[in-house]
């Protein structure tokens, strides 16, 4: 039943200096369905593959606004999400109530993060089987920030996390210095096809299962779904809902 | 009901027998009840603050006063927090440096979470103050006057709300950012995907002048002319008549916003029994703060004195 007898809390080391539950949480996360973020110098974009469960049901939701000017993107436990995403507004909030302003992404996700690393340290708790991509504006600019449930925190200028997202993110290398002079638009259009790398042969996006979370210095962050985002996935994709054959790539 | 603190809110004794402690508390057994000082001891008089064209003058005297005895004269009251925002100190001078510790464990608190810093420009580097005027703003991150404003009246009305104040009344003075001019939500709909151009950088705002009160209840407000204390009575009549609106502060220079303060000052030391000939005055622009703290008042005269019944050792 157990792999050894080092997995049964999150506050035990194996002699190796591994601590298992922690492992187990970012496993999850890897579960999760996949989830893009990247950020020019003024705009910050996070796109997400939603999934159902089964035909008739609707789809989870992947992308959480939480203040005007910044948004996550989970994947993961969604429960665990909603969690850290009720803590964030509540620190968003208290940070507008107390200072007037809103609150810097940095300290947001530190705040997070040092959450999520104290469950790791106490016995009885469990870490956060969630990962998180922050994406947003301040007062510094554009931010994108990747959590994950060991607590470990960094600023990334693109990120892709969840199931099969290795694709992505060798998309994203390829592409790497593109992202920084990009605009509003080519941004979405890189994030989408991000997302579209590390689909399944036979698994398409469209205006169903895909979330996009824009924001930009003086833009709020917002959600697109649904119809909105039809045009870009016919701009991005040549057919995003043709039956057969493979979208293809258009440059840009 | 008898004169003893203790027995406040508590059965009569000689009714219901001596009253039971054993399920209090220790602290709250057979003590007084929790007492704070409700009244200040050592005292500050006015601070004064007004706006100008592109920064704001701050100024108070040296002077803490025990009831009226001119007990400390070398007592700096102005307090600048960064380089966007400076604070001017009224009432007790205990709160003042327990307020003035807080500020400055929250200014460290900011540095170290990088928060306040960019990239180009980690700490009061020369080069910035080079471009007063215009040209992006590096300190943009920075907690600025109006969110060290926010932050304070949150405190002293929590304070008062504990029916334990922090007895000050206090200024303000910075720069701030000012809001975007119109949220926009979506500013390109999905539909002009294809003929959208990549936007440049962000335009920068220019910071503004910023001056706002606070006190021990919690108030606030703010005017490009403002004064705590008796300066509210003396000073601030004086000060409007230069300056009767924001737009008038908008043409002032820094030499005339000087001038008239300087001028206040004099005012009250003529006038404010709990005043000093040397003050502190602090100019805060987009070069930074420029603090003084020695002012020696100048062309001292006494003449008027004599004129007034009342004013002066007289016999009718």
């Amino acid at each position: 039943m157990f792999r050894n007898n080092y997995d049964n809390d999150s506050v035990t080391f194996s002699p190796q200096g591994r601590i298992f539950q922690v492992e187990y949480a970012q496993e999850a996360v890897k579960q999760g369905s996949v989830v893009v973020g990247i950020v020019s110098k003024t705009h910050a974009v996070l796109a997400a593959l939603k999934r159902n469960a089964e035909e008739l049901s609707s789809y989870q939701k992947k992308i959480i606004p939480i203040d005007t000017h910044y948004g996550i993107a989970l994947a993961g436990l969604a429960s665990d999400a909603r969690v850290l995403s009720n803590f964030m507004k509540q620190q968003s909030l208290a940070s507008r109530l107390t200072y007037d302003r809103p609150i810097p992404l940095s300290e947001i996700t530190s705040r997070i993060g040092d959450r999520a690393q104290t469950n790791t340290q106490h016995y009885g708790k469990r870490p956060y089987g969630v990962g998180l991509l922050i994406a947003g504006v301040d007062q510094k600019g554009p931010h994108l920030f990747e959590f994950q449930p060991s607590g470990v925190t960094q600023e990334m200028v693109a990120c892709g996390i969840g199931a099969r997202s290795q694709m992505a993110r060798t998309y994203l290398e390829r592409n790497l210095d593109e992202f920084e002079g990009s605009s509003r638009e080519e941004l979405i259009k890189h994030a989408l096809r991000a997302l579209k790398d590390s689909l399944a042969q036979d698994k398409e996006l469209t205006i169903e299962n895909t979330s996009l979370g824009v924001a930009g210095v003086d833009e709020n962050f917002k959600m697109y779904e649904g119809q909105e985002i039809a045009n870009w996935l016919e701009t991005t994709f040549e057919r995003p809902e043709g039956g057969e054959g493979e979208g293809m790539e258009v440059d840009s | 009901m008898n004169h003893l603190p203790q027995a406040w809110g508590r059965p009569r004794d000689d009714i219901y027998g001596a009253y039971d402690h054993s399920y209090l508390p220790q602290t709250h057994a057979n003590t007084h009840p929790t007492t704070h000082t409700q009244s200040p001891v050592v005292t500050g008089t006015s601070v004064l603050g007004l706006k100008f064209k592109d920064g704001v003058v701050l100024a108070a005297d040296n002077l803490a006063s025990y009831g009226s005895l001119a007990r400390f004269t070398d007592v700096k009251r102005l307090k600048p927090f960064n380089r966007k925002a400076v604070v001017g100190f009224g009432g007790d001078v205990s709160d003042m440096q327990y307020l003035d510790r807080l500020l400055n464990s929250l200014d460290v608190q900011e540095n170290y979470s990088g928060a306040a810093t960019t990239e180009e420009d980690d700490g009061e580097a020369p080069a910035a103050t080079a471009d007063g005027e215009g040209g992006e703003d590096k300190h943009k991150a920075i907690l600025d006057a109006k969110n060290l404003h926010t932050y304070l009246s949150k405190v002293l009305y929590k304070r008062r709300s504990d029916f334990n104040p922090l007895w000050n009344a206090i200024l303000v003075a910075g720069l701030t950012t000012p809001p975007p001019p119109a949220p926009s939500t979506s500013t390109s709909s999905p539909k002009d995907t294809t003929t959208s151009k990549p936007t440049g950088p962000a335009p920068s705002r220019k910071p503004i002048p910023y001056l706002a009160y606070a006190d021990l209840l919690g108030t606030t407000y703010s005017s490009p002319t403002l004064a705590t204390g008796f300066g509210a009575h003396l000073a601030v009549p004086i000060m409007r008549r230069a300056v009767p609106d924001e737009a008038a502060a908008a043409k002032l220079s820094r030499e005339e916003a000087v001038e008239i303060v300087k001028k206040c000052m004099k005012v009250l030391f003529y006038r404010d029994a709990r005043s000093m000939n040397e003050y502190s005055l602090c100019v805060i622009d987009g070069k930074g703060v420029d603090l003084q703290e020695n002012i020696k008042l100048e062309g001292e005269s006494w003449a008027f004195a004599e004129g007034i019944k009342g004013y002066g050792t007289q016999t009718v």
